[in-house]
């Protein structure tokens, strides 16, 4: 066995009992775990406590589902995603599990373009195909799924899902005016009597303030593995870094914010003893844009395996997730919603209007990494994301910060021509 | 000796140079085994360096080659050798276009090149030259003999293919469509050198360099700035190759 052989763990059984196609989905599953040896495996100097991420992948078809399994036999619901803005404190509050679930492999693509128009972004595409197909075990172990209306591709194929899964909606407003808070305050508190329903309870203040408590924590523990990342030489690769910010959407949030820490010791050590993955004159690049979904790992693997290193993801599978937090001393319901609103409100994904915060917020984090250039990254057919990057490019003109946009899917044919442009672009940023 | 090989998406081409002058050149197809291609022709040469750029780069690093560099610093580095004060440089290759622009040390500071697909690459101007009949040294002066108006919209090289198919059937002259074919193509480098940003000077390699109607019809749009094809288009990333191999 080489040194790079790695496996996800097989559950045929469970599967079956999950009404999966188990012959198809079994070599979806044999094709992960080939392409996370050769892409994870191989790199040089990995933190040891990356061990507890790889047995997160390896388990991602069974460990974990079973425990979902678990927790739905006590009554409580397995809620899926597609957006941070959904509140997932509400349903942790309940006792329910929300798991996010944006596709980020083409696999599924086919089966989804035999209903789905083409020309609309790969991730709802992988992601809708993944239901139809049934090949992941998440979809079809939710109870229901609660989608949004952000941007078009998504809020119209909820309709279409809808015929698959029970699909709820939550308004999200497209401006961030006084009157889109009361609106969303109103969608939040939906939102709530929705799950209680399901979860045939209701919500008290100290079962939020414990759910508010236990994601914050969650959150903190992203941050300061992002502040990690500003040491150089770099302690952590970005596509460990983007791994851990994956594997966020669907572990145990307690745990994972202890393994999280766990990790963030060992890579402390490492800054005070000079140690990294890469060397200190290794170029240093932000990623900012569009969500990265698991397995999608396509432009950190073409950026590092050319020897540079990233070390921000300026993305909503990276900061925009985990940037803000929930004020923490309100003790009543109503007082309690509202702060989470608010938190709800910062976050600047591009389907707003206007949406400057997301200009500033780029430029800091560029500053706060350490960063040397940005990579700005966009789904396919993302028509928010792609207008927004000429207000990226123009910040980035205008401070000197080399930078390089990209606009790609998850097929492999552009890989040649993306690696040119960015090997191109590191010979920018060395000089 | 110093060597520079762009092993490109259908030829490759390897420039020798000693003392910063060209000594030797070679140009071949790349055919099925581009190693094998490649080996043959640098096997000649007794060289210090060699330096590998275009998509074969780094099979060549593999193997024989002591570094890579992109096509575009390639391109930057040998268009700056013809031209020393030039800030902006065009390439047309077989399987991508582009545009890059230079700082006023010759630094690549921008560049831009078109996405997947074939449009505006010289392996569109030759499918559309042989859908039209004409050889491709035919095509360019043909295309400029048209004195007529007619326009490709497709982004595509498949759908733009069906275009130049129904033109043929409505009776419109081939000229004329060859000249649409040509616009598409110029259409493009616009677009690309709008986004780039470019200067007065702007130096045009590639083998469609030597097409005079693409020449003709950017020289149009420019208005002030001129366009200079340079010698031995085709060879120009080869030779940046070199002179970068010559510089370490
Ligand atoms: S990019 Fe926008 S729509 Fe997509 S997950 Fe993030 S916040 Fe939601
Ligand atoms: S990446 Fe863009 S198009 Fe795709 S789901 Fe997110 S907002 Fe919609």
């Amino acid at each position: 066995m080489s040194s790079t052989a790695f496996e996800v763990k097989a559950y045929p059984e469970m599967w079956e009992s999950l009404n999966m196609d188990v012959p198809r989905f079994d070599k979806a599953r044999q094709m992960l775990g080939e392409v996370y040896g050769k892409m994870y495996l191989s790199q040089p100097d990995r933190p040891q406590n990356m061990a507890y991420f790889d047995e997160m992948i390896s388990e991602i078809f069974g460990g974990r589902i079973k425990e979902m399994l678990d927790v739905k036999k006590t009554g409580k619901p397995v809620v899926g995603t597609f957006c941070v803005y959904i509140p997932e404190e509400i349903v942790v509050a309940a006792g329910g599990i929300c798991v996010g679930l944006c596709g980020g492999s083409q696999g599924p693509i086919p089966d989804a373009e035999k209903i789905l128009p083409r020309n609309i972004c790969p991730m709802v595409k992988s992601a809708y195909g993944f239901k139809a197909g049934r090949i992941c075990p998440y979809f079809q172990i939710v109870d229901f799924v609660y989608g949004e209306t952000t941007c078009d591709a998504k809020k119209k194929t909820w309709e279409i899902l809808d015929r698959l899964v029970p699909t709820y909606v939550m308004e999200i407003p497209q401006m961030k005016n006084k009157r889109d808070k009361t609106l969303w305050l109103e969608e939040v508190k939906d939102f709530k009597a929705k799950v209680e329903e399901v979860c045939k309870t209701s919500i008290s203040a100290n079962d939020l303030a414990g759910a508010i408590k236990v994601i914050n924590d969650k959150r903190r523990a992203l941050q300061r593995l992002t502040g990690i990342r500003s040491a150089n030489p770099a302690p952590i690769s970005g596509k460990d870094a983007l791994l851990i910010e994956q594997i966020a959407f669907y572990d145990e949030p307690v745990r994972f914010a202890q393994k999280v820490n766990a990790l963030c010791v060992e890579l402390e050590h490492r800054i005070a003893n000079g140690e990294g993955v890469a060397p200190a004159a290794a170029p240093r690049v932000m990623v900012s844009g569009t969500p990265m979904a698991l397995p999608n790992w396509k432009v950190h693997n073409l950026v590092e395996t050319a020897g540079a290193v990233i070390v921000n993801e300026e993305s909503c599978i990276g900061t925009r997730y985990f940037k803000d937090l929930i004020d923490e001393n309100t003790s009543d319901i109503d007082s309690q919603l509202e702060v989470l609103t608010d938190r709800y409100m910062q976050i600047d994904c591009s389907c707003f209007t206007p949406n400057n915060e997301r200009v500033d917020q780029v430029l800091k984090e560029y500053k706060d990494s350490n960063a040397q250039g940005i990579l700005h990254y966009s789904l396919q057919f993302c028509h928010t994301y792609n207008i927004e990057e000429i207000k990226i490019r123009e910040a980035c003109e205008k401070e000197g910060i080399p930078y390089l946009s990209i606009e790609s899917d998850y097929s492999p044919e552009d890989v040649g021509q993306l690696q040119t442009r960015i090997e191109a672009f590191l010979e920018q940023i060395r000089g | 000796m110093r060597v520079g090989i762009d092993l490109g998406s259908r030829t490759i081409k390897v420039a020798a140079m000693c003392n910063g002058q060209l000594v030797d050149h070679q140009l071949a197809e790349s055919g099925f085994d581009p190693y094998g291609q490649s080996m043959a022709m640098i096997k000649k040469y007794e060289a210090e360096k060699i330096v590998a750029t275009g998509y074969g780069r780094h099979l060549a690093q593999e193997h024989f080659a002591q570094e890579v560099i992109t096509e575009i610093k390639a391109h930057a580095i040998g268009a700056r050798h013809f031209f020393p004060d030039c800030r902006t440089v065009i390439d047309i290759g077989g399987q991508d276009s582009k545009v890059i622009s230079l700082d006023e040390q010759g630094r690549v500071a921008n560049f831009q090149m078109n996405d997947k697909c074939a449009a505006g690459t010289s392996r569109f101007l030759e499918i559309m030259a042989a859908t039209l009949g004409f050889r491709l040294d035919e095509f360019g002066p043909a295309a400029l003999e048209s004195q007529n108006e007619a326009n490709i919209n497709s982004m595509c090289t498949v759908f733009a293919e069906s275009e130049v198919i129904s033109m043929k059937n409505r009776g419109i002259p081939r000229k004329d469509i060859a000249r649409a074919v040509h616009l598409s193509v110029v259409n493009r480098l616009v677009i690309m050198l709008s986004r780039v940003g470019f200067g007065r000077k702007i130096v045009f390699s590639g083998g469609v360099a030597r097409n005079p109607c693409i020449v003709h019809m950017l020289h149009e749009w420019l208005g002030e700035a001129k366009v200079e094809s340079s010698p031995a288009p085709d060879l120009i990333g080869a030779i940046g190759a070199a002179i970068h191999a010559g510089k370490c």
